[in-house]
């Protein structure tokens, strides 16, 4: 196991890897797309009170829940990167950023989306709101860092501070609606006892939030593999490598 | 259902195909960003190569 991790710890073997595996998982990640869509859209039944507006939630939930799941992580390797000084570890952050803006800035525009029919307006300063668009902002502080310093190994450290001290969001974008009288809803999906949504709309919630999973993984690797091979272009197992295609 | 109801999704059409589209689009520049550096990236180092052998 340890000589796994090891052996993982190399950019040719990571960039080997990644590569074998990324097509599998992009099929996987297409199936689940596939199917979740289809239970989504076309199976479940129109909401009793929002009709068919909470469709918004198959896309809308699970890009919330990436977009902290993907923060946690980011800061879990910048810890990684502090600690071990592991290269790879520093790959995977800097390659969790811009997926994680992405799915946080779904979440907002999904949910302003959503907001807008049932509320009745776009935007409000509530607390899930705001907490959700100071993590925007920490995913954009953390990409604008890293392009700034033009050491890439001091660059990850300083972005690896960054990433934990900003986790302290995290628990607070998951309890703002606990703490704070919020007009978002409360959870319905991860409470304590049962969770209060029927299983035909629970069933493709969960399915899209493996497809965007899956997905996330997908496109991690990817765009580890990228910024690998920019890093240690004149290495010579990319010289190897370039030499042999 | 029709097509034309689906589509139509109960009145709310504009909202949720703008939230699925615009996932859509988000979902797959995350996919071309990447693909597309990659080879750039590959042709860049071939082209140092070349260079590197031609004039050492």
């Amino acid at each position: 196991m340890w000589r796994w991790f090891h052996k993982l710890g190399s950019p040719k073997y990571f960039y080997t890897l990644a590569g074998r595996l990324i097509p599998w998982l992009g099929g996987a990640t297409s199936l689940f797309f596939l199917a979740g869509l289809y239970l989504g859209l076309v199976v479940a039944p129109p909401d009793y009170q929002q009709g068919d507006s909470y469709r918004i939630m198959f896309i809308h939930v699970p890009s919330a829940w990436m977009s902290m799941l993907v923060y946690t992580l980011m800061a879990f390797w910048g810890l990684v990167v502090l600690v071990w000084r592991v290269k790879i570890a520093e790959v995977l952050a800097s390659a969790s950023a811009p997926i994680g803006a992405s799915f946080t800035f779904l979440a907002l525009a999904t949910g302003s989306l959503w907001g807008k029919p049932m509320w009745g307006a776009w935007w409000v300063w509530d607390a899930r709101l705001t907490s959700e668009l100071i993590l925007l902002f920490l995913y954009l502080g953390f990409m604008a860092l890293e392009a700034a310093i033009e050491d890439r190994r001091t660059a990850a450290r300083a972005t690896s501070v960054l990433a934990l001290v900003g986790l302290v969001n995290i628990p607070i974008i998951h309890y703002s609606v606990y703490w704070w009288n919020t007009l978002h809803q409360g959870a319905t999906v991860t409470k304590l006892d049962q969770p209060s949504i029927h299983l035909s709309m629970l069933i493709p919630l969960l399915v899209m939030a493996l497809a965007f999973q899956l997905y996330y993984l997908t496109v991690l690797l990817m765009r580890s593999r990228t910024e690998l091979l920019a890093r240690e272009r004149r290495a010579s197992w990319v010289i190897e490598m370039v030499q042999e295609r | 259902m029709s097509l034309g109801e689906f589509l139509h999704m109960g009145g709310y059409a504009f909202y949720v195909w703008s939230a699925y589209g615009l996932a859509l689009v988000v979902l797959a520049l995350n996919l071309t960003q990447p693909w597309r550096r990659r080879r750039v990236l590959l042709r860049e180092i071939a082209a140092w190569l070349r260079e590197e052998r031609e004039n050492p």
